[in-house]
């Protein structure tokens, strides 16, 4: 069954304090070419039947994100992508 | 009559306790409330105490914001029922659109647990009305997610409507925008406040008796008295 993927990062002019302790710890693994890290967060959901990308969007505006601090966006992922895969 | 004010328990509250004591201390009846009944059963105000409801999952506040309790309560505020959420109520209002803005990660990663001094910047709501403007206080704060933010346009719109309602002074524990601890909505009757009023309400264990006012301060309202 298809699955529709929402990701929802916060807006760029929040802070985002967990990406910048990120990137302070990346010198120490000998990474010294990252300007910024960013940390956002992905969610899968799957429908009992065919995905409804406008339902999903409401989930998303109303629970899922912020909109005061976040931003998101809503695809669709087919079966056979692995989890991993970004469109 | 005495007041009837009710503290909502939501799964993973944890100042429940300590908020219906302050109301009792400040001389009303707490009234338990559950996150899973909608029925009010009556009370005069409601706390929204701190703690991690649902286990602070997705945002915090994000999922009690939907919880049987709120949809009343929502309705309730708007119509001018006394409403104070503490640190995760606060957070909670500001999911249920109750309050504008929002609250974010502390800056510094860390959570903070200390004594704050907060000044007192509105004494018009229905929460602060036993203090004077400018007063300062001494309440604990305790928060890993207490950094308000809001645009630009809404903060100057707080300020300027005299809905900034405390601020920290002697350092901000959070990196909250313009020092904000504490808002209120544009009646008066719902106001957030990040620090912890109900643990400062005994010598015994609290740095002061300074959180006592929040909670006398809304008996003073619901009888009607001038601020």
């Amino acid at each position: 069954m298809p699955r529709v993927v929402v990701d929802v990062m916060l807006k760029p002019e929040i802070l985002d304090p967990q990406g910048q302790a990120v990137a302070n710890a990346l010198p120490r693994l000998g990474v010294g070419d990252v300007a910024s890290v960013r940390i956002g967060r992905r969610i899968e959901i799957e429908f009992t039947g065919e995905p409804d990308l406008d339902r999903a969007r409401e989930i998303a505006d109303k629970l899922l994100a912020n909109p005061v601090i976040e931003d998101f966006t809503v695809r669709l992922v087919e079966a056979d992508e692995t989890a991993d895969a970004r469109s | 009559m005495t007041a009837r004010v009710g503290v909502v328990t939501f799964p993973g509250s944890l100042d429940d306790g300590d908020a219906a004591r302050a109301v009792r201390i400040a001389g009303a009846e707490p009234v338990r409330l559950w996150h899973g009944d909608p029925d009010l059963h009556g009370v005069d105000a409601v706390v929204l105490p701190g703690g991690f409801s649902y286990g602070d999952y997705l945002r915090c506040g994000a999922i009690a914001r939907f919880a049987p309790v709120m949809e009343t309560i929502v309705d309730a505020a708007q119509g001018g029922l006394p409403v104070l959420g503490i640190c995760n109520g606060f957070q909670i209002l500001c999911e249920a659109h109750l309050l504008p803005g929002a609250l974010t990660r502390n800056q510094h990663l860390h959570f903070r647990n200390r004594d704050q001094v907060l000044r007192i910047e509105s004494a018009g709501t229905a929460w602060t009305n036993a203090f004077q403007p400018g007063q300062e206080v001494l309440i604990p704060v305790k928060n890993g997610e207490g950094c308000y933010v809001a645009d630009t346009a809404t903060l100057d719109q707080l300020e300027a409507e005299g809905r900034v309602v405390a601020r920290y002074v002697g350092g901000n524990p959070n990196g909250s925008q313009r020092d904000i601890a504490a808002i209120a909505n544009a009646a008066g009757n719902v106001v957030g406040i990040m620090p912890h009023p109900e643990h400062a309400v005994e010598a015994l264990t609290g740095p002061s008796l300074d959180g006592l006012g929040f909670f006398t301060s809304v008996l003073k309202h619901l009888v009607g008295a001038p601020a």
